[in-house]
């Protein structure tokens, strides 16, 4: 693990405390670039939790954020994005009605001119660009978005944040609503993410898919970090222990 | 920080789409075929409707339903409804006409002042959909009845009577009425300026629409609020902007019945926030936002102006319009409903 001040995601001591209630408790973790961490716990373990704290939905009661090697205090989405984090949410974020390239820059069209008109031709042209680069298969940057196949939009709502993320792309169950081909899909664009150099954090409750992908894997467990492995020097049954607590 | 992806020298043309299909994709083709249909029709049953004073009649008549459903099919793309928006325009016109001839106040002053009323309720009804979370459909109803409740009752406060009156006898009338109420003679048709403010409406929301950033935002806080809030769009300042025209839209159309009739009724306006609700949806406007057209609604205000008044050309009862009406929404929405389907299909 590299200990650079310049890693895009650097959490130190995060804890969160709902009135008496801790959701997670003293929680450290360094993301290189190029590199993909898998958070994994059960239900309730905190990990949705983490994830809105880093994203800037909710702040940390304790402990510290580095982004790039800066310290942030998100009030807001909006300022998690300003760093450079991107998430890829659960449910998308995405506007069926709107064509794809639009997906990919709303509320950050691109404009030109005097008149600062949207320029949907360069919207268009860099989407394209993109989907190639990610291989993302779908008809055309200016389709419809509601027409695209399931894969297809988790593919789409991934390369937004590539396109945006200057940091970290934080991906909350990319693939729990996808089938087995699908799912192939978006793992491989994913693993296209880590070959251009973005730290990517991952939630998922697929320990396949973790080990497919992930380099390092970290547990909670009723918002206690368990610990870190890399994923080289474990094993399913070992992860499984940690999680559960039953025979760690 | 990089904000945009890395450039590259291959400019790669975006994948070959037909252009045809794409174009009947839009939102306002249905309203642009009937419109033309219910146009052929009159000029068949109703020898006036293609004189230049019938065209200029119905042209009226649709400019000031139109101008509205502009602004109402902007807010229903942003998933908002404003039933307040047809007692505004008569609210609007109340206020000038009271203020002047029952108060003395400048009409240029008075004017103003509606204006800033209008927009000030506009903000207050975006304000309250935004920050309850409750249905504008509900909102609006409420600030309807004050509004309508406030004509009557201070109309008749002030001349014990329902309409205002005198109000072509105040001090500068004439010079605020060409900007409202003005008729311009083209050939031997009278086209009246409102006429001239429905196009430029049409056309600004056009171009706010399908241009700006702004218009962008309208589609996705109707199409997918949270969607919108995630990635970054202003969701509240976008809809209480939203209500802001709509109210502003109002005031325009209230300023042109005012001056166009020199006098105005507590009841002017009640009523007619269905007709703009249905010029939207007959334009292509979908009921649960994300999308439609100001052309659309443009051409479904064309369509309902043209009809009212080839039922009157044509020597029938004008009650068919109503019937008429109701059939043309129910096609409309038949129609919608089958987009929407091709939309939500698939995944």
């Amino acid at each position: 693990m590299t200990t650079t001040t310049a890693a895009p995601l650097r959490l130190e001591g995060v804890s969160k405390h709902f009135g008496g209630v801790t959701a997670i408790q003293r929680f450290d973790l360094e993301v290189a670039p190029g590199e993909i961490v898998a958070l994994v716990g059960d239900n309730g373990a905190g990990k949705s939790t983490l994830v809105k704290i880093i994203s800037g939905l909710y702040q940390p009661s304790e402990g510290t954020i580095e982004i790039n090697g800066e310290q942030v205090t998100f009030r807001d989405a909006a300022d998690a994005r300003a760093k450079g984090v991107e998430v890829v949410y659960q449910d998308l974020a995405l506007v069926d009605l709107q064509p794809v390239y639009m997906n990919l820059f709303l509320g950050r069209e691109l404009r030109r001119g005097p008149l600062r008109v949207l320029d949907r031709k360069e919207m268009a042209r860099q989407t394209q660009q993109l989907v190639e680069d990610l291989d993302v298969r779908i008809p055309s940057a200016r389709a419809l978005l509601g027409d695209l196949s399931g894969g297809q939009r988790q593919g789409i709502a991934i390369a937004r944040a590539t396109h945006w993320a200057s940091g970290l792309v934080l991906m909350d169950e990319p693939t729990a609503a996808l089938g087995v081909a699908e799912t192939a899909k978006v793992e491989e664009v994913i693993l296209k993410l880590k070959s251009r150099g973005a730290a990517v954090l991952i939630v998922s409750h697929n320990l396949d898919q973790v080990f497919r992908i992930a380099d390092r894997v970290t547990v909670l467990r009723r918002g206690t970090q368990v610990g870190t492995r890399p994923t080289a020097g474990t094993d399913k049954n070992e992860v499984i222990g940690m999680i559960t607590g039953l025979s760690s | 920080m990089t904000t945009t992806a890395p450039a590259r020298d291959a400019d790669r043309e975006a994948a070959p789409t037909g252009r045809a299909p794409r174009a009947l994709r839009r939102p306002e083709v249905g309203a642009a075929v009937a419109a033309l249909a219910v146009l052929v029709f009159f000029a068949v049953v109703a020898e006036q409707f293609l004189t230049p004073s019938g065209i200029g009649t119905w042209l009226n008549s649709a400019s000031r339903f139109g101008i509205m459903a502009v602004a109402v099919a902007m807010l229903m793309i942003g998933g908002e409804f404003d039933l307040s928006a047809g007692a505004m325009t008569g609210a609007t016109g109340l206020l000038v006409g009271v203020a002047t001839t029952g108060y003395g106040l400048n009409v240029w002053v008075a004017v103003l002042v509606a204006l800033v009323v209008a927009v000030a309720i506009g903000a207050l009804n975006g304000f309250l959909v935004v920050r309850t979370g409750l249905p504008s459909f509900i909102v609006t109803l409420g600030t309807f009845f004050v509004l309508q409740g406030i004509d009557l009752a201070l109309v008749k406060l002030v001349y014990g009577q329902v309409a205002v009156q005198g109000f072509s006898d105040v001090p500068y009338f004439d010079s605020v009425r060409p900007l409202f109420g003005g008729v311009i003679r083209v050939g031997g048709a009278s086209i009246s300026v409102s006429v001239l403010w429905f196009l430029a409406v049409t056309a600004v929301a056009t171009l706010v629409l399908l241009r700006t950033r702004a218009g962008n935002w309208v589609f996705a806080v109707g199409g997918a609020q949270a969607s919108a809030r995630a990635t970054g769009v202003p969701v509240a300042r976008t809809k209480i902007g939203l209500f802001m025209t709509t109210a502003g839209a109002g005031w325009l159309v209230g300023m042109i019945s005012l001056f166009q009739s020199s006098t105005v009724q507590s009841s002017t306006g009640v009523g007619d926030e269905f007709i703009y609700i249905i010029c939207a949806v007959v334009g292509g406007c979908l009921l649960t936002g994300g999308y439609g057209s100001a052309v659309g609604a443009a051409l479904g205000a064309l369509i309902y102006g043209m009809t009212r008044q080839g039922v009157v050309y044509a020597g029938w009862d004008s009650n068919w319009l109503y019937a008429f009406l109701g059939v043309m929404l129910l096609a409309a929405v038949l129609v919608n409903n089958w987009v929407r389907q091709r939309a939500e299909r698939l995944r």
